[in-house]
């Protein structure tokens, strides 16, 4: 049996790894290195293979090809109870026949461990619910579910946990809560954690490094801040957050920068913030960098003028203008309610402009749409 | 006295306001007179001092009740009932639970087919199985008996046993194994801590129905059974000649313990939850 306690800590490593169903290629040749105490984010629409991914480590699914290692140690082809890995499950799956102090000791007795009694007790002071041990699974509300759900899988000091969408059943509130106390668990206890999510906000709330997923491979992977500022491809640039693409052509460049000519209007952008390889040119920016301003008002940076302003709607900490420019298409700009610009109404003429180095460059082969009209449920 | 008259419903609106209210409660009085008078009459007239025939009321006593056994052969007859029923609900059980589990959980060849075939009891007039398979044990020149009419009881059992836990096995979740091998539970323990103990509700239940139905049988019994006597045979034949009263005692009996059983599950329940 694993012990999980002592063997085979290190990082999690994923080489070449592919799993088909049938025709279907759920994941494609992945390649992935999780850091060992990091918070790492699976983040993906559904149908993008990320709980494959995640089963595949938790030993639910045998990989097609390719290799699965916790530090040296091979963990590909061994059953799940053989691994020091332990899982979180959407919908909690709690053993209902059991009262909670057994569903978090199950784990503990499976091993062998001895003091099993101290150990459920402290890891319930941990998620702060030790007067619901003798209660059944079903006599606990959504929430205390998910915290005895941890509380089964923590206890065993795995040398990785696997979270497959542990807040989807909770309301937006709940949610909110259970995100800072995740986060603050995973700090305290210091595991692995890998959390598997198709919420973006959630994913840039609570992990170190996020892998972005689609169609089975990973898009981008980096820091929440180096995603949003610096996306790669136009499935990241729309799916973590909002983001205004234009298509453009670079008419110069010069030793740091080149000039995009957009319909008939000049952009600067920087260029290691271009990832175009040609002269055809995705140019991006993000909602809230852009300022709004009437045309006579004088701007600075990368200008657009000719827009006009074809919905407005207030959110409280700011309000959200969607803006008609010349070439039909309809850019987003999200302005703080600071009372530093005038409140503007459907068919006001205006400029928008930005700092250039906030402007990033993607291929212009890239889909517009790619990872924007993708539907939110799991 | 001035008081202003209250506006009052007309006569026909209360009637059918007070129908429309208690609508359901009168049909679940009919509904369950409907069901118990049979159980009742039988239950009274286990208090009958009845003699010979046990069709009209002559009177209360308690000797029936006193003296259970006092029918020639009905106590005998009852023991045969009970230790075939028994063992066949016991062997029904054990195999029908495997079939479950193989057609519930793996996929095989021949496993729709199997499917099928396990209804075919279920669906075959008794009267048919009971010939065919006295000329299939006579045929094997087996005799008709105890042993026979055990066979003949669990093949029929069978059938229910695999529906009910079959339907068990399929409302359960099957994350909640791969949780259990997830917390280092391998094959074995996770059946016995996790699956069995979560399919168990279905078996129990299964195993009362296999028994309800193998100490009821008649038609099949009657083939295969010979010379022994069992309880349903015993108040068949002694229909002609007038059923003791001890009967209803004893089928009065078999419904108190049925009820006992049920009602203490419940209250274990409700404890387990609690």
């Amino acid at each position: 049996m694993a012990d999980a306690s002592s063997s085979s800590h290190g990082d999690l490593k994923l080489t070449r790894v592919t799993k088909s169903f049938g025709d279907f290629t759920a994941v494609d040749d992945l390649t992935l290195t999780i850091p060992e105490g990091s918070f790492f984010a699976l983040l993906g629409p559904s149908g993008c293979g990320k709980t494959t991914t995640l089963r595949m480590i938790a030993g639910l699914e045998e990989p097609t090809a390719g290799s699965i290692h916790i530090g040296t140690t091979d963990i590909t082809t061994k059953k799940p109870y053989q691994r020091p890995v332990n899982t979180v499950f959407q919908n909690y799956a709690l053993f209902p026949h059991l009262s909670i102090f057994e569903n978090v000791a199950f784990g503990l007795r499976r091993r062998g461990v001895k003091d099993v009694k101290e150990q459920v007790d402290k890891v319930l002071k941990l998620v702060e619910l030790p007067h619901l041990s003798e209660r059944k699974p079903t006599q606990l509300s959504g929430g205390q579910q998910q915290r005895i759900a941890l509380a089964r899988a923590i206890v065993n000091r795995p040398a990785l946990l696997l979270l497959d969408e542990p807040l989807g059943a909770l309301d937006l509130k709940l949610r909110r809560q259970m995100q800072i106390e995740l986060k603050w668990i995973q700090t305290e206890v210091g595991l692995t954690f890998v959390h598997v999510t198709h919420d973006q906000e959630e994913a840039m709330t609570m992990a170190d490094t996020i892998a972005v997923m689609n169609e089975g491979r990973i898009e981008q992977m980096g820091s929440p801040a180096e995603l949003y500022e610096s996306p790669r491809t136009a499935f990241v640039a729309n799916f973590l957050g909002q983001s205004n693409l234009i298509r453009g052509e670079v008419s110069s460049s010069d030793a740091d920068q080149s000039i995009v000519e957009v319909h008939g209007q000049k952009i600067a952008i920087v260029k290691a913030r271009n990832r175009a390889a040609g002269k055809s040119i995705l140019v991006g920016i993000r909602p809230e960098k852009i300022r709004i301003s009437l045309p006579n008002d004088p701007c600075t940076g990368n200008v657009l003028t000719g827009g006009i302003v074809s919905d407005v709607s207030f959110v409280g900490v700011s309000t959200q203008y969607v803006v008609e420019m010349p070439w039909k298409q309809d850019l987003m700009v999200f302005e703080q309610n600071d009372g530093g610009t005038p409140t503007l109404r459907p068919g006001d003429p205006v400029s928008l402009s930005w700092n250039a180095p906030f402007t990033f460059g993607l291929d212009g082969s890239e889909d517009v749409n790619a990872g924007s009209e993708v539907d939110d449920p799991a | 006295m001035s008081t202003v008259p209250i506006p009052t419903l007309p006569v026909s609106k209360r009637i059918s306001r007070w129908f429309g209210r208690n609508l359901i409660r009168i049909y679940a009085v009919l509904g369950f007179t409907y069901l118990f008078v049979p159980v009742f009459y039988t239950i009274a007239f286990s208090f009958n001092n009845a003699g010979k025939s046990n069709l009209v009321w002559k009177g209360f006593t308690l000797s029936n009740w006193a003296n259970p056994c006092g029918a020639p052969d009905v106590c005998a007859a009852l023991g045969n009932s009970l230790k075939i029923g028994v063992i066949a609900t016991t062997a029904a059980t054990i195999l029908g639970t495997l079939i479950a589990f193989a057609i519930g959980r793996h996929r095989f060849r021949g496993r729709a087919t199997t499917n099928l075939l396990i209804f075919l009891p279920m669906a075959t007039p008794e009267v048919v199985l009971g010939s065919s398979l006295l000329a299939m044990f006579l045929a094997f020149r087996i005799n008709p008996g105890v042993w026979p009419t055990v066979a003949a009881h669990v093949m029929f059992c069978i059938s229910f046993v695999v529906v009910t836990v079959k339907a068990r096995i399929a409302s359960l979740d099957p994350r909640l194994e791969q949780a259990a091998m997830d917390l280092y539970a391998n094959e074995r323990e996770t059946f016995r801590r996790v699956t069995l103990p979560l399919v168990m509700p279905g078996i129990a239940g299964a195993a009362l129905l296999a028994f309800s139905l193998s100490f009821d049988d008649f038609i099949i019994t009657n083939f295969n059974s010979g010379t022994m006597n069992t309880f349903p045979k015993f108040v068949y034949t002694s229909a002609a000649r007038g059923i003791p009263a001890q009967a209803n005692v004893i089928g009065s009996s078999m419904f108190l313990i049925a009820l006992v059983i049920v009602a203490a599950g419940q209250l274990v329940n409700r404890k387990k939850a609690r």
